[in-house]
């Protein structure tokens, strides 16, 4: 954890940066034309945290987290950027090379833990053959998997390793998947909605473990996820992705806090476990996520179809990066967490244009009001 | 209730279902050279009494296993019959074999799949157990002991090729339809008041016919083949009659002094595995909304 | 105001294992109960919550009701009659009265018709071929909020909110009285629940529909239900007014339930409450008490004599011998979430 205190700054500020990822871009082709699956996707993960990435579906969160670890489908083509493992581009090696980066420095864990784990094959075999590389007995091998096993809370695990995959909980599966990755003691593990299958004791119960493995172990964390409270509850920083761009990103309690993109305000709005009092009339986005077909990507702020403060500029500017400046009465005095730069896609975060940044937060203001009226 | 306007009804109902169907056949280019193949060959059966040049079963004076010539376009065979008469007579024997007994086939083999498959389980079973013995029983062994009871003819060949393909498709079915009945929209139909009939008719058995479709259509090559080989043993048809298995039978026999024959019984039977081919694969994605090519 | 929807000591038994193989074992008893002496009410134009983890057996109880699964025991009395016993022909009546709407939004959709054929055919299958099938189309589409361009749409060609829509267009066609939501916000994202259940409400307050709402989702259940129960494995361990039970859970299930639900906020300091371990299997059904084996304030005697039903009233009921928020336990008093 020491190496992630000198991360502060710009992401991707170079010492203490695990993953770097750089105005990557990706398409889709399909039968009606390249889709811009992802766009101009700048992230960065600094070793020893947990980055959650947050974003409904179809924005690209996992396609994100599967071109980083390059097991794209056969009609993915990344059109521009770098995947740097710290400095190395990882697009550029050859896929050997990257099947030994897989084995070593980088492992997955799945949305489903039922068909990320063969069923004709024993607990035993899985965790067994995931070592393939180290060149130690095969009794060691099983030791090391009876040892991860217990240390993810599986119970019983010397007897219970002979199992298969079917014999074990949804729960327990994923247990069996992390203590997997966890094996190969990676540099970092891409978690791809490892909870979404999962019921909610069941899901707390993983966030914990993952949380707990990571101090462990120190490394680090990149976890895609829609669900907000899991990512507030895990993660140190975090990225909200929409229709295949980043539209903001900082430390998590910059994010849920002072949220800077209205996107993500949006977003933090209609999650109904915010909403204390019981009320009949829950918040929406009115609107559907603009198509990502080759020619018809909006130009502009990608949000501008579905934003309430939409202005002239969103129309014809694509807004750049703009760092999101703290509101006073925000700060907060134990400021541990401000390690990531908090920047947000949005015009109204330009210094330029306060006035109509302050009209907005009366609108907001009033909305909110309003809102709280009729319960 | 409320009369809508000519516009509304026009964008709720969409086009008739067949012009659409047709809209999507125009745009697969390879489903139309299909339809084309098996219209040619198909046309070509029926008026094959009008369009062949020679009497095919006349033995002529003229050359013996002749190549190509502007009077036999195809050559003529080892008694100096003209091959492309026989070729297009030929078609009539194997597109009455292929299309009726695959028909045969493929009616019953729906409908024992569909009851096996959604039926109660003993029901399943007990098919399950009727249909392997059947499939067990050497295709050949059979026809022999069909040929001794009925006597070799056209109609033998179909009721063969029927009885022993029927077990393969049935199993498809079955397999499709068990895959289909756990479905949670099967469940919904059956929440709002759907009846057995209608869950079959409606939701699962246009799922299961597009696979069927290129199961039968591959099929068809096949089953002209098995013609053939029954005709070679003398359980199909008898000779003089040509079909398409026999002169590629008889074809072999002389293969060293001329290829002729054998090609020209080898192409039609090619052309026409393709054409049901093509068509077939073009049905199954007209008719599965997911594989259609726009909207 | 009277009753729509009874339900009482209903009893759902699968077999866990087949007859020979239960012979071969010698087990005597190769069933499990999946759905275990639960009893409810709702009365017309209210919404009633169920809340469990997967295999809690709430989906069973929605198939129960439509009539899809088998009844072991009990009574189920839809508008004063009868339903358990009933052939699937002198089902199909409740089957207008009662809609249901499944889990998977598109999975759920026939998936080679058409919507306006989906939305429609309700009135196919009950006869009732002389309405204007493309004026029914255009209400409903209309009802639940989209265009009469989604007509022709197959099922792929919808996102899951639109699909969602389909599915309650498709249970409104008939004007049942009672809508059976299975899980209606699973698999939408946030931004799309929301609407969801903003139309289910809408609906409700115009059409006086009574809703019975299945999910694991606590949120959706806290602002749409008037009461809730909260199962598990197959029972019911918890049942009362929504804000009741939300406030002032008594059984320990519930509050592990209800501290389970991560908040959308770093700085949110839940206490809390952890089951031990994983659900056990129905097949093994702990004796006693159901939860004993997972909760945190289990003492030997709840492996040991069956809790019962107590009352904390107002139709608040519990099954639990050491609950929580009673006069014993002021020091829980005013809800599991401490207010920061």
């Amino acid at each position: 954890m020491s190496q992630a205190a000198t991360t502060r700054g710009v992401p991707g500020a170079a010492l203490g940066t695990l993953l770097e990822v750089r105005s990557l871009s990706l398409d889709f082709t399909s039968p009606k034309g390249r889709i811009h699956a992802l766009r101009d996707i700048s992230v960065a993960v600094p070793k020893g945290r947990i980055v959650g990435v947050v974003g409904e579906s179809g924005s690209g969160k996992s396609t994100l987290a599967y071109a980083i670890i390059r097991l794209l489908a056969e009609n993915a083509i990344i059109t521009r950027g770098e995947v740097l493992l710290e400095g190395d581009d990882l697009l550029r090696l050859s896929p050997r090379q990257m099947r030994d980066v897989r084995g070593r420095r980088m492992s997955m864990i799945f949305q489903d833990p039922m068909t990320s784990l063969n069923r004709v094959l024993s607990v035993d075999d899985h965790m067994i053959d995931i070592q393939y590389r180290d060149s130690v007995s095969k009794a060691e091998k099983r030791r090391r998997a009876i040892k991860a096993l217990g240390h993810v809370g599986i119970p019983d695990p010397e007897s219970r390793i002979r199992n298969y995959p079917h014999q074990f909980s949804g729960g327990m599966r994923q247990r069996i998947c992390i203590a997997m990755a966890m094996l190969v003691e990676p540099d970092l593990i891409l978690a791809d909605e490892p909870t979404t299958a999962l019921d909610a004791t069941m899901e707390v119960q993983i966030i914990n473990l993952l949380k707990r493995l990571q101090s462990e172990l120190g490394c680090s964390i990149l976890f895609v996820s829609h669900h907000l409270g899991t990512v507030a509850e895990l993660c140190d920083d975090v990225v909200v992705m929409y229709a295949g761009e980043v539209v903001e990103r900082g430390s998590v309690r910059d994010i849920f806090h002072q949220p800077g993109h209205p996107y993500t305000q949006a977003l933090l709005e209609c999650d109904p476990g915010r909403i204390r009092e019981r009320t009949r009339r829950l918040p929406t986005i009115p609107g559907n996520v603009p198509s990502l077909l080759a020619g018809e990507v909006p130009g502009g702020c990608i949000f501008k179809d579905r934003c309430p403060y939409v202005f002239d500029r969103c129309q014809l500017e694509r807004p750049p990066h703009y760092t999101v400046v703290a509101g006073v009465d925000e700060g907060r005095a134990d400021g541990d967490d401000t390690l990531a730069a908090h920047t947000a896609r949005c015009h109204l975060r330009d210094p330029g244009e306060a006035s109509r940044d302050r009209e907005s937060r009366d609108i907001r203001q009033a909305r909110d009001k309003a809102a709280g009226g009729h319960p | 209730m409320t009369a809508i306007s000519a516009s509304d009804a026009r964008l709720i109902r969409g086009n008739s279902a067949w012009a659409e169907h047709w809209g999507q056949l125009r745009k697969n280019r390879l489903g139309l050279f299909g339809l084309f193949l098996v219209i040619v060959m198909v046309s070509s059966a029926l008026l094959a009494n009008f369009i062949v040049p020679f009497d095919p079963t006349q033995i002529m004076v003229g050359p013996r296993l002749g190549p190509p010539s502007w009077a036999h376009p195809l050559g003529t065979d080892q008694l100096g019959r003209d091959i492309l008469s026989r070729v297009i007579m030929g078609g009539r024997v194997a597109l009455i074999v292929a299309l009726t007994s695959l028909a045969a086939a493929l009616s019953l083999g729906l409908v024992l799949g569909l009851v096996a498959g959604f039926g109660p389980r003993w029901l399943d079973n007990g098919l399950l157990l009727a249909l392997d013995s059947v499939r067990a029983f050497p295709v050949i062994i059979f026809a022999l002991a069909v040929v001794t009871l009925l006597g070799p003819s056209l109609l033998t060949v179909v009721f063969v090729v029927a009885v022993t393909s029927i077990p393969v498709y049935a199993r498809v079915v079955r397999t499709q339809t068990q895959s289909l009945r756990d479905h949670e929209y099967i469940l919904a139909e059956r929440a709002m008041g759907a009846g057995t009939g209608r869950i079959l008719g409606v939701h699962i058995l246009p799922n299961v016919i597009g696979p069927l479709l290129i199961l039968v259509s591959m099929d068809v090559p096949l089953v002209i083949t098995l013609e053939a080989g029954l005709s070679f043993l003398g359980m199909g048809v008898r000779p003089p009659t040509p079909s398409w298995g026999t002169i590629l039978n008889d074809g072999y026999s002389y293969i060293q002094n001329s290829p002729w024959p054998v090609i020209a019984g080898g192409i039609p039977i090619i052309l026409t595995t393709l054409g049901f081919t093509f068509l077939g694969e073009a049905l199954r994605d007209i008719f599965d909304p997911k594989l259609r090519r726009d909207v | 105001m009277s009753v729509l929807l009874e339900v009482e000591d209903l009893k759902v038994r699968f077999r866990s294992m087949g007859m020979v193989r239960a012979l071969a074992t010698r087990t005597s008893d190769p069933f499990l109960d999946a759905v275990c002496n639960v009893s409810f009410q709702v009365r017309p134009g209210e919404t009633l919550g169920l809340v469990g983890e997967s295999g809690s057996g709430k989906s069973t109880i929605a198939r129960a009701l439509m009539g899809l699964n088998p009844v072991h025991s009990g009574s189920i009395r839809f508008a004063g009659n009868e339903l358990t016993g009933l052939s699937q022909r002198a089902y199909k009546p409740y089957r207008r009265d009662m809609a249901m709407m499944f889990q998977d939004p598109v999975g759920s959709l026939s998936p080679r018709l058409t919507v306006r054929s989906l939305i429609t055919e309700p009135f196919k299958m009950h006869g009732m071929r002389d309405r204007d099938r493309d004026a029914e189309a255009k209400r409903l589409l209309e009802m639940v909020g989209l265009g009469t361009d989604f007509a022709q749409r197959f099922p792929h060609q919808l996102s899951g909110g639109q699909a969602r829509r389909i599915g309650v267009a498709r249970a409104l066609a008939l004007d049942p009285k009672l809508i059976i939501a299975d899980e209606p916000t699973a698999g939408l994202d946030v931004s799309v629940q929301g609407e969801v259940m903003n139309l289910l409400a809408r609906l409700q307050e115009e059409l006086g529909i009574a809703m019975l709402i299945i999910t694991h989702n606590l949120n959706v259940v806290r602002h749409i239900s008037d009461h809730m129960a909260v199962m598990y494995l197959g029972r019911f361990v918890e049942q009362g007014p929504t804000e009741e039970v939300f406030y002032r859970p008594r059984h320990p299930y519930t509050e592990v339930l209800l501290s389970a639900n991560p908040e959308p906020d770093p700085d949110a300091r839940i206490q809390r409450v952890e089951a031990r371990g994983d659900v056990p299997s129905l097949v093994n059904r702990p004796p006693a008490c159901e939860f004993h084996t997972r909760c945190p304030r289990a003492r030997q005697v709840c492996s040991q004599i069956d809790p019962g039903v107590s009352s904390a009233g107002e139709g608040h009921v519990y099954r639990c011998h050491f609950p929580l928020n009673s006069e014993h336990d002021a020091s829980k008093e005013g809800g599991v979430r401490q207010e920061r």
